[in-house]
């Protein structure tokens, strides 16, 4: 129990507190009921925090079930270095889901033009690995105070044989007790940081002493504006004529796919900055970073359904 | 950021002008990004709608946009310097009572929505119940659209009356009335100016001060064995041994050198520490998540309990319970088989005997009954195959409650809400 939780008095637990004990037991009661777990680990702030969750769950035993990375193969090079010194130092087993593979077998088609994204491409990658290893549960970072759709979903969201979500039959989840049930060939995704808010991510980051990869913080960097987003300057984006390259102090605020993720201008090189500066933004962290939410009103909800994050 | 969280559920319609309290609460929290409050002007401008309609931001799915209703329970946050909170957005409509129903499992509050001009409904009737059902230990009747009634007294004191005299006849413990206008922001933060013979808080100054520290169940020690914790290291003399039983602490206040009984064996031991990750503890209640470390060494595994010499759950087989049935497509009926999940138990169980189905409405038992369909709620009597270690829900809601599934698609058909377990 923290100094938080002692300075509000006798038996009360602090919002941090209550939220770690929530993921603890949200975690234990996966790995006590499913037979092949994995924890879905991107190398942004939401997977790392459940990672250090992990850790803690199960200390002093190591982490009973592997990590996976979905990797698009246009990722921020400072973050697969991190997501390979993590992984190292916890000794957790990881596999990696490739999306180039899958374009390289012809399993799915590369999009083209201005937008070209692989980020929709990682649904087909993550269905695979898990059939192919058999996961019966996988772990995800999403939040609810991250958008509509994810704050309609349950903390163990039932998915079918092909991955799909279907939001008007999900199962009621009352008190703190889970239906973990599922056939051969279903999984469920638990999300553990379900109730935490943005703010709580960095809040914890900083009480746990977590390490962030270093484009979490203010850098130099070589990025271009298209429509209101900081993309940053790659091969693996299309640039149009009149899209100036310039170069800018910038951090992110999330992490993921290098070519719809969006970079913030600032200055904060420190977590005590970045935190005060995320506190008083009047944006939310998909709306200012996430190009991929911006097809329709639905765009995540539909990319749910088939079996997205 | 010191500050604890007060979950708390709001149950109503569109017309009961819900989702305009909840825009209000968040937009005056700050709680609401430019980038949510452009989609929303958006989308209302699309539709040919006046000004932007918050209900959009709670109203998540496809779906509940285009039928313009709640469907699903859809979880907000926001937090003031005082408290962070978790809304339960649910729905107000029988058709979804199930889906209140899990919103309110976890509440420590609810907020049942009146409008001024219609005064008590049957849905606000149904919503209370169900609230006192769940055992919310707040109950908020927020008496909205006082604007509407020219901010009078005499209306508001008619339907309070009115309440008070439906609320005996439930099991309530703590009941606040509050006037206000949610569209106007009339005692939503700020006191009302517009209704002086009020002397009552705001609705989140309430929200802020309501006192939820005794709610948990501080007395009975409830420690359901989640998971063995066995590093198995031959080499770490210090590990070499190490058997923790991990869990999340249900009730009462567990200390090291605590005499303890474990269930079912009934066996005696003490404990000898208790552990989080980042290291010893003196003392754990829940919901803290913590690892026990026993003096002896006796054989447990999940689905156990430990508990204290003098005070143990009732072991049973027979469990007599309220129930909302929740299945679209399947009914309870006596001599369904059903799988329980109480705890971190699981077991088979058999439909003894259904007492009577409860009129969610008036409240009149339906003794004649001959099944339960998706969102009634009636009195069982139900045969377990393996001792339930329960107690009454009244008592702990964690150790008092459980689900029911259905073996054959999985799904969760059923919650039970412990009356009698002996």
């Amino acid at each position: 129990m923290s100094q938080a939780s002692e300075a509000l008095g006798r038996y009360q637990l602090s919002q941090l507190d209550f939220l770690e004990a929530e993921a603890i037991y949200v975690m234990r009661e996966v790995a006590s009921e499913f037979e092949r777990p994995v924890l879905l680990f991107s190398g942004g702030k939401d997977s790392i925090v459940m990672l250090r969750l992990a850790e803690k769950a199960f200390w002093p035993a190591p982490i009973p079930f592997p990590v996976m990375h979905v990797d698009t193969g246009h990722n921020f090079p400072e973050v697969i270095e991190f997501r390979d010194r993590r992984v190292a130092e916890t000794g957790v087993r990881l596999v990696v889901a490739s999306v180039q593979e899958q374009i390289d077998a012809g399993k799915v088609t590369e999009q083209t033009g201005r937008w070209a994204s692989r980020n929709r491409l990682q649904t087909s990658a993550l269905l695979e690995a898990i059939e192919e290893h058999g996961f019966d549960a996988a772990f995800g970072g999403a939040r609810r105070d991250e958008e509509k759709a994810r704050a309609k979903e349950r903390i163990f969201s039932f998915r079918d044989e092909f991955g799909q979500w279907d939001p008007k039959n999900q199962r009621p989840e009352l008190w703190n007790t889970y239906n973990t049930r599922v056939n051969r060939g279903e999984n469920i995704r638990v999300f553990p940081l379900s109730n935490w808010t943005e703010l709580d991510v960095w809040g914890y980051i900083r009480r746990e002493g977590v390490e962030l990869p270093s484009i979490y913080f203010s850098h130099r960097r070589r990025v271009f504006e298209r429509d209101g987003i900081l993309l940053p300057d790659t091969p693996v984006i299309t640039r149009e004529e009149d899209e100036e390259v310039f170069e800018a102090s910038v951090r992110y605020r999330t992490v993921g796919d290098m070519t719809c993720t969006g970079a913030v201008r600032s200055t904060a090189t420190g977590l005590d900055e970045v935190i005060a500066e995320i506190a008083a933004t009047r944006i939310t962290e998909r709306g200012q970073t996430r190009a991929d939410d911006r097809a329709s009103e639905a765009a995540m909800e539909d990319r749910k359904r088939e079996g997205y994050f | 950021m010191s500050t604890d969280i007060l979950r708390f559920a709001t149950a109503g319609s569109v017309d009961d002008g819900k989702s305009t309290l909840i825009g209000r609460l968040l937009f005056d929290s700050k709680s609401i990004f430019e980038d949510q409050l452009d989609a929303v002007e958006r989308t209302s401008r699309t539709r040919g709608e006046e000004g932007a309609n918050l209900a959009l931001l709670t109203d998540g799915l496809r779906a509940e946009r285009e039928q313009g209703i709640t469907i699903d329970v859809a979880y907000r946050y926001f937090a003031t310097p005082r408290r962070t909170f978790i809304i339960a957005d649910t729905p107000g409509h029988i058709q979804y009572t199930r889906n209140m129903v899990t919103g309110a499992s976890t509440s420590d509050l609810a907020i049942i929505l009146v409008d001024a001009r219609k005064g008590l409904q049957e849905q606000s009737r149904r919503h209370a119940f169900l609230a006192t059902l769940l055992q919310v230990p707040h109950l908020v009747l927020a008496v909205n659209k006082m604007d509407l009634v020219d901010y009078s007294q005499e209306r508001f004191e008619e339907i309070k009356q009115e309440f008070s005299a439906f609320a005996t006849k439930l099991d309530v413990t703590d009941l606040a009335f509050i006037p206000l206008s949610a569209l106007h922001g009339d005692n939503v933060v700020e006191r009302s100016l517009n209704m002086p013979w009020y002397d009552g808080p705001s609705l989140l100054h309430h929200l802020e001060n309501v006192h939820i520290a005794s709610d948990r169940n501080l007395i009975d020690v409830r420690f359901p064995v989640q998971y063995v914790v066995r590093p198995n290291r031959a080499d770490d003399p210090e590990l070499h041994d190490y058997r923790g039983y991990a869990g999340q602490v249900a009730g009462g206040v567990l200390k090291p050198g605590d005499e303890v009984v474990h269930l079912p064996s009934g066996l005696s031991t003490r404990i000898s520490r208790i552990l989080t990750a980042d290291g010893e503890v003196a003392e754990a209640f829940s919901p803290m998540s913590v690892t026990l470390l026993l003096e002896d060494d006796i054989d447990i595994s999940r689905g156990d309990m430990i508990c204290r010499p003098n005070n143990r759950p009732n072991v049973t087989q027979d469990v007599d319970a309220m129930i909302c049935w929740m299945s679209e497509s399947r009914r309870l009926t006596p001599g369904s088989k059903l799988v329980v999940k109480h705890t971190t138990r699981t077991a088979k169980v058999v439909v003894r005997d259904l007492l009577y189905r409860l009129d969610v409405n008036t409240l009149h038992r339906e003794e004649d009954a001959a099944d339960l369909s998706l969102n009634e709620i009636g009195r069982v009597n139900l045969r377990v195959t393996q001792p339930l270690f329960a107690d009454e829900y009244k008592r702990n809601r964690l150790t008092g409650g459980f689900i029911l599934i259905d073996e054959g698609t999985n799904a969760t058909v059923g919650a039970g809400m412990i009356v009698r377990a002996e």
